[in-house]
């Protein structure tokens, strides 16, 4: 079946990944682009805008010590898959939510695929993303994908779901169509929701960024990978230390309070 | 005619051609439930609003009516019917045609409020109109002036959480004055407030109502609310109209069974005891300290021509007068034991029928007495009179 759908399907699998290798590589090229330094004082800037100093603060040292650790670049590749993989999880994941909560066919189509992906260990569709894909970066951003989306869907679909039919009601008696109840009803009521989807997504992201260096994907799961195979815990270390910094930062920066 | 309905049934369930069938062949709501497991929501309900009135539609919950009321804008599709507003047919309509026709003819005010928590008050009010694609400056504009209409200048920033329950229906209310519509459905919209807030939005819509000139349909449980809004009031029972007509004919000329427990009941809740109406006393003698002179002390000095004589703990010993106060001090007697009367005295629970009746050939206030003979106030026959005339106003 495998050979069937590459032998078939190969023309629109290239261009779906050359667009993904597109935007991680304009991704990477935007944050290698300025000195490492001026992108910690950015990002702790951000975190104090989104949140507050005391995470800004720590953004700044937990960058600073990452960069100190030699790790900076294979920290920028993590990143930039990181967000390739949660733009495309959430521009594919949120629409499929929204579908779901309206359409009573899909919701029944997407339940099992999406049992089938949250509880497939990741290692065995990594095979098929290295034999789409090839080695590198674009199978382990489509691994990520396939890992990370259930979460943005299945809440979305929830946040959606439990708006007050008072509220849809209130919409429909003012004569508002179906757009209208959805960008003005139905998306910010179930915006708690959905950014709780966003932050999983985020996270799950982050947890394969070890697996997906199996596949040839760079980043931070490259040397812990590297690491394990010539035992070598000092750069294991450093390397796992940069992950758990970078989980913290994101997920401080885009969960809730 | 503004809103003409008529031969309007709703059928919940399954089949509802089926169970329209059986309805017409005389099988009651429950024997259609058995039979076909869906629900009768209306019955052949049939009734005109005329231009510019409140007409009120009654019925405990349950009755239908809510549903009713969602069935002139069609929120809920009626099984099979006519309805007319201004002479369309809104049975009509298709999907496009029906929400224009929400969006120019009928807006509504929720039970709950329905107000959306992640907008502002402006922002809610502005809603309809953002509906409508209305000119952002001059949605402001119509949404301030309905936000003033209701009273909530200067809340406009407030999201509605941070209202009480009788501003965020000001802010319901809004939302729909905003949009201008001719129709307005109001679906027990005071229901869930507390009686004070309740009666002061319903002052507040009859003052609107004055300088607006619009058709307002009036859902509600309580009687008293339907009898001080409604310029007409229909009574719903299992979803049928069982009476249609103005307040005293709904009172005087009540057609069933139905209706007259629930004028009655209405009513009988309605009447006040002498615990609600009694006064606190402003001065009291009290029988084992004080003399005449005290006696006389007390009544000038807070302009009574009696004052009531209390022993211990409040023990009502009996009522003393200004004139055989004054005559007894004259004699030079020294106690007040031969001038003391003893009044009729009411029940805490007794009411006020009765009370008039004890109090209307007596020239002092009625005691409230408790069943121990404690003292718990006064009762003075203005008092009586106008909560008599309170309630016969009604």
């Amino acid at each position: 079946m495998v050979n069937f759908l590459i032998n078939n399907f190969s023309g629109p699998l290239n261009s779906f990944a050359s667009i993904i290798e597109y935007v991680i590589g304009h991704i990477e090229g935007m944050l290698a682009f300025p000195h490492p330094l001026i992108l910690i004082i950015l990002f702790s800037l951000l975190a104090w805008k989104l949140k507050n100093i005391k995470l800004s603060v720590f953004v700044a040292l937990g960058l600073a010590l990452v960069l100190n650790l030699n790790m900076w670049e294979p920290l920028i590749i993590t990143l930039a898959s990181i967000m390739t993989s949660v733009i495309v999880a959430l521009v594919v994941g949120i629409p499929i939510g929204i579908l779901k909560a309206h359409n009573r066919a899909v919701d029944l189509i997407t339940r099992p695929i999406l049992d089938f992906m949250q509880t497939i260990p990741p290692f065995v569709y990594l095979i098929p993303a290295l034999m789409f894909f090839g080695l590198g970066n674009v199978s382990g951003v489509i691994a990520t994908v396939v890992f990370a989306i259930a979460p943005p869907i299945r809440l979305t679909y929830l946040g959606i779901k439990q708006v007050d039919t008072e509220l849809k009601e209130a919409g429909h008696a003012f004569g508002a169509d179906w757009w209208q109840i959805l960008l003005k009803i139905e998306l910010p009521s179930a915006m708690p929701s959905i950014m709780m989807g966003i932050n999983q997504c985020i996270m799950l992201s982050l947890s394969m960024v070890v697996i997906a260096a199996m596949i040839g994907a760079g980043g931070l799961g490259k040397p812990v990978l590297r690491s394990l195979n010539v035992v070598d815990i000092g750069l294991g270390f450093e390397a796992g230390l940069g992950v758990v910094i970078i989980a913290m930062i994101l997920d401080r920066m885009f969960g809730r309070d | 005619m503004k809103i003409k309905v008529k031969d309007l049934y709703k059928i919940f369930g399954k089949n509802p051609q089926k169970s329209l069938s059986l309805l017409e062949e005389g099988l009651s709501k429950d024997e259609i439930l058995a039979e076909t497991g869906d629900t009768v929501g209306i019955n052949d309900a049939g009734f005109d609003v005329k231009e510019g009135e409140i007409f009120v539609i009654m019925g405990l919950s349950g009755s239908g009516k809510s549903t009713l009321i969602r069935c002139l804008n069609r929120l809920i599709e009626p099984t099979r019917g006519k309805i007319e507003i201004d002479g369309t047919d809104i049975m009509s309509l298709n999907k496009n045609e029906l929400r224009e026709f929400r969006k120019e003819k009928i807006a509504m005010v929720f039970q709950n409020f329905a107000l959306f928590p992640y907008r502002t008050v402006q922002e809610n009010a502005e809603f309809g109109l953002e509906v409508q694609r209305v000119e952002k400056k001059e949605r402001e504009k119509k949404a301030k002036k309905a936000l003033k209409q209701v009273g909530l200048e200067g809340w406009e920033d407030q999201k509605p959480d941070q209202l009480s329950g009788g501003m965020q229906q000001r802010v319901g209310l809004a939302r729909a004055l905003a949009v201008d519509t001719d129709i307005l459905l109001m679906d027990e919209p005071f229901s869930a407030l507390d009686p004070l807030i309740k009666k002061e939005m319903q002052d507040k819509l009859l003052d609107l109502y004055e300088h607006i000139d619009k058709t307002i349909v009036f859902i509600t449980h309580d009687l008293d609310e339907a009898l001080k809004l409604g310029d007409r009031i229909a009574i719903m029972k299992d979803g049928e109209i069982v009476q249609i007509g103005n307040h005293e004919e709904i009172l005087t000329e009540a057609e069933n069974d139905y209706v007259k427990e629930f004028v009655q009941d209405v009513n009988r809740s309605r009447v006040l005891c002498a615990e609600d109406i009694m006064d606190k006393p402003v001065a009291l003698l009290y029988y084992e300290q004080d003399g005449l002179h005290t006696a006389l002390h007390k009544m000038r000095k807070h302009d009574l021509s009696s004052i009531f004589v209390v022993g211990k703990n409040r023990k009502y010993r009996g009522i003393v007068e200004l004139e055989e106060v004054v005559s007894s001090l004259n004699r030079k007697d020294k106690s007040i034991d031969d001038i003391i009367k003893k009044v009729p005295a009411a029940d805490p629970a007794e009411n006020l029928d009765d009370l008039f009746a004890q109090i209307a050939d007596l020239d002092t206030p009625l005691p409230v007495l408790d069943d121990s003979g404690k003292l718990k106030g006064i009762i003075v026959k203005t008092t009586v009179l106008a909560n008599l005339a309170g309630k016969n106003l009604k």
